[in-house]
């Protein structure tokens, strides 16, 4: 594939996931080596995008109206083939549970199951009925009972504190500025909703094994407009469903979120770095379970707040004396059985980027 | 243990007006005798096996290449029309819950509670029979049309194209409103039949076990699978309850517009996963305890050993009954559970290790010292402990809270539980029906075969499902009919295991064949020293009725 073709490619996906008025500013943006968008920032330490950008300062070259789909990097935010360990985390939560899991867990239960086998291929060698033609009558041996006993307490409460604190920091409530997106999981795509940034909606699909091959993405991962966050900062996650139950999990990002219809799950989200992050629905919820897949594109702010404005939306902290999504604050801590009216108004059928 | 007074006479004496056996109708229709309705139970759980594992062979073989590649014909065949894209996919979900149901309830708990606990909990405790005869008929009897049921649910429109697919959960709003036609409806029904069937099963087990052991049999003296098969009946006796009133909640909200789990009408999708695991919990214990009381014999027959630590392995399993009640929400971490309630499901879940560790080094314990000859019970019995121990250490792993958000409902589940059921509660049933099928039956099977038989399974079941923890941890969910093909390795190794493991099962069947044929008579205790329960003492087959002047126990 040329880079001819891949660029074609993009902007076509560029052109279908921007709102009409964005459209105009395409063609400035074609210039810029938009390919770049992803490696450029990846060398930017995590935060350092984390300021706003305050209005009228928004005209950095490549900001307004550039977005262009990220290029996904292979081996990141994504299974690899015939992969036998957790994907790379792009969360710091992420990134405990992953050592946790690496360091606690895997030699812990090695260990453990190694110890079990060699204890009985030994008996098995050592009391085969050749070698020991008669058996003991021992019945008892209250020391050992003790010990295997106690033992496997102390290992237990070794596992069990730093699980706790890990449980403790993945469920902290987010900071009260954070930026909140809902997600909705419908019958069979997501919805991800902007309340901070003027409630806009994106309608996520499934792109076909051709379509997302010609994009250079994974097939059965790749959708059609993507859940653009920012990255570097803590993000708050709204999870509904709209219909049945379904699951918003990101493996990468170590993030799995019930959607439950008439329910508000809330989890925050911080994505380290830039990058393409793919999931898929991970709660049976009818004929098109296997074809609802999620991918999260993690921008730095300016980028972000330039694809909000490419939506038709307004960078949080913008709004001046409008009270724009400042109306949909929701309850900090936990989840809770909430009004369902959003969820009946928001039925909307399958379609490109639909914006407000 | 048990040590048996010689009294193995006794039944013999009174075999002369003992033995009016009925006529066939009479005898296999209209049975009160605890080994014929034990059969009857064996008999149902084979045949609920082939299908349920026939079903796993389909989802095997669309897994082993990514694409969908056969289910929309089979869609097709199936409703006898050209089926869409939808349909094939429905079929999808068609399979994974039946297969689920068939294993659970019509494969596993028959062939350990109906088939063996029938058959040798009565003559354990050295009781004639069970203590309500006619109420045992009517639990087995009531299986058959449930089976009927679920089956029958294939072909009747259940939403996108024909049969249920709401997976073996039965998850609302997906079984409600998500799953239009009367498929769901005869599944529920299905299950509310087969669970009223192990609810009395289950009165019977704890009346027949409190009521009629023989003199001197105190409880702790009682053989340990008769332990397990109590405690196993108590579980039953607390959570199906909870199951039927949950699944009749699911119908009302289907058919007569309740809102129990519909949020828009006040109720809560959730709830019906509390109702649904707090029986589903002990549900797992109920299909494993068994197990474990089989085994613990097993291994003290063939090392001529009286089990290690006895009471520690009876109150093991009360322990592990007991904490199963309280462990569900750890099926629900990602649910949107309070924090605080995920660390408390963590904590508590973990501590369930503790007696399942008990249990497992006592059956080395049991080993060490012994004489041990590897005869094809043996050799169910060691794989089951060592794969029992495997999928028990994932089970550690997936109780962290923290963890789970990312395994949660990926392939590192159905590895773990596959570990657990499919190497541990299967392995222990083949255990047992090696170790006991001379006994029921008074013919010997081929030693050769059995061992092939375990090595062909043995490499077949973890070809098929040591690569699922891969595919787990790289991300893929459940439940999918096609994946992306990083993910095809390991599911083309998994189908090659199934194979592996299907030509295993041929063997099996040759060899009960080869045995019903031209098996070898059994003598009556064909194990020799170290085989010290009562069933024992008895010839191989029983008399049809045993016991008629109680045995009594020192």
């Amino acid at each position: 594939m040329t880079l001819a073709t891949i660029v074609k490619s993009f902007l076509a996906a560029a052109l279908l996931a921007s709102a009409p008025q964005a459209m105009a500013q395409q063609v400035s943006g074609q210039a810029a080596p938009t390919e770049n968008v992803g490696a450029t920032v990846i060398d930017n330490p995590p935060g350092a995008n984390v300021q706003e950008v305050p209005a009228g300062a928004t005209n950095a070259p490549q900001a307004e109206g550039s977005y262009v789909p990220m290029k996904p990097t292979p081996g990141k935010g994504q299974p690899v083939y015939a992969g036998h360990d957790f994907q790379d985390q792009y969360s710091e939560t992420g990134r405990d549970a992953y050592w946790m899991h690496s360091y606690i867990l895997m030699p812990v239960i090695v260990v453990i199951s190694l110890f079990v086998l060699a204890l009985m291929l030994w008996a098995m060698f050592r009391f085969r009925a050749k070698r020991n033609p008669v058996a003991s009558k021992t019945t008892h041996n209250s020391l050992v009972e003790v010990l295997w006993t106690l033992i496997p307490v102390i290992i237990l409460l070794v596992i069990a504190v730093p699980s706790i604190s890990l449980l403790a920091k993945q469920y902290e409530p987010a900071p009260a500025d954070a930026l909140t997106i809902k997600v909705t999981g419908y019958q069979w795509y997501w919805g991800y909703t902007y309340p901070d940034n003027g409630g806009f909606e994106i309608v996520s699909n499934m792109l076909s094994d051709e379509e997302a091959l010609a994009r250079g993405e994974p097939v059965k991962l790749a959708v059609d407009n993507r859940m653009v966050v920012p990255a570097g900062v803590p993000i708050k996650i709204i999870v509904t469903g709209a219909d049945v139950i379904h699951s918003f999990a990101v493996p990468s990002l170590w993030f799995k979120m019930d959607a439950v219809p008439g329910r508000l799950n809330e989890k925050v989200l911080e994505v380290l770095e830039p990058g393409v992050y793919y999931g898929q629905c991970s709660e049976l919820c009818g004929v098109r379970h296997g074809f609802m897949p999620i991918a999260v594109e993690a921008l730095p702010m300016a980028q972000y707040n330039a694809w909000v404005r490419a939506q038709g939306g307004t960078p949080k902290g913008e709004e001046n004396a409008v009270a724009a999504g400042a109306a949909t604050e929701t309850p900090a801590t936990g989840s809770e059985i909430v009004e369902t009216e959003n969820i009946a108004a928001g039925t909307k059928t399958p379609a490109t980027a639909v914006t407000n | 243990m048990t040590t048996i007074a010689a009294h193995a006479g006794d039944a013999h004496t009174h075999e002369d007006h003992a033995e009016h056996i009925p006529g066939f109708f009479q005898r296999w229709f209209m049975s009160t005798n605890h080994k014929d309705i034990g059969t009857l139970y064996l008999i149902f759980a084979i045949i609920a096996g082939i299908i349920g594992g026939a079903i796993s062979g389909f989802m095997r073989l669309e897994l082993a290449e990514p694409g969908v590649q056969y289910l929309t014909q089979w869609a097709s065949f199936m409703q006898g029309s050209a089926a869409t894209e939808d349909q094939g996919n429905h079929l999808w979900n068609v399979l994974i819950t039946a297969h689920g149901l068939i294993m659970v309830f019509f494969m596993v708990m028959p062939a350990m509670i109906g088939g063996f606990g029938n058959w040798f909990v009565p003559i354990m405790i050295g009781a004639p029979d069970m203590a309500f005869p006619r109420m045992n008929n009517v639990s087995f009897w009531l299986l058959p049309p449930a089976f009927i049921l679920l089956l029958g649910s294939t072909f009747v429109p259940g939403g996108a194209g024909l049969g249920a697919g709401t997976g073996w959960t039965v998850y609302a709003p997906l079984s409600t409103s998500g799953s239009p036609g009367p498929a769901v409806d005869m599944a529920i029904l299905s299950l509310h039949l087969a669970g009223a069937s192990s609810i009395l099963g289950a009165v019977n087990f704890i009346t027949t076990i409190f009521n009629m052991r023989a003199p001197g049999m105190t409880l702790n003296k009682m053989p340990l699978f008769a332990w397990s098969v109590l405690v196993t009946a108590f579980l039953l006796l607390l959570s199906l309850p909870v199951l039927a009133a949950a699944i009749t909640m699911l119908l009302t909200d289907r058919n007569f517009q309740t809102t129990f789990f519909d949020a828009a009408g006040g109720g809560d999708p959730v709830l019906y996963q509390h109702l649904f695991w707090f029986f589903g919990h002990p549900e797992v214990y109920i299909m494993i305890l068994p197990g474990f009381g089989m085994i613990s014999h097993i291994i003290a027959t063939f090392s001529k050993k009286p089990v290690f630590g006895y009471l520690g392995m009876a109150y093991a399993m009360v322990a592990i009954g007991v904490v199963g009640f309280i462990v569900w929400a750890h099926h629900m971490f990602t649910t949107g559970l309070s924090v605080n309630l995920k660390m408390y499901f963590t904590a508590a879940t973990m501590v369930i290790a503790v007696p399942t560790g008990i249990k497992i080094f006592s059956w080395i314990a049991t080993m060490w010292g012994g004489s041990l000859s590897f005869k094809t019970p043996m050799m169910w019995a060691l794989g089951f402990i060592f794969m029992f121990t495997v999928g028990g250490v994932t089970g550690v792993v997936l109780a962290n809270g923290g963890i789970d958000d990312n395994l949660h409902d990926t392939y590192y589940v159905v590895a773990h539980f596959h570990y657990v059921l499919s190497l541990g509660a299967v392995f222990s049933i083949f255990a047992g029906f090696y170790y006991w099928f001379p006994k029921m039956s008074g013919r010997h099977y081929s030693e050769i075969l059995g061992q092939l038989h375990f090595w062909i399974f043995f490499i077949g079941v973890n070809v098929l499902f040591f690569p699922m923890h891969f595919l787990g941890v790289n991300g893929m969910p459940r439940r999918i009919p096609d994946y992306n093909p990083d993910f095809a390795y390991f599911n083309h190794m998994a189908s090659i295991g199934y194979a592996i493991m299907a030509v295993g099962m041929l063997i099996f069947f040759v060899n009960i064949g080869w045995a019903m044929l031209a098996g070898r008579r059994a003598e009556g205790n064909y194990w020799g020293e170290g085989a010290t329960t009562l069933e024992w003492t008895l010839s191989s087959p029983p008399p049809f009725h045993q016991f008629e002047t109680l045995p009594h126990i020192k």
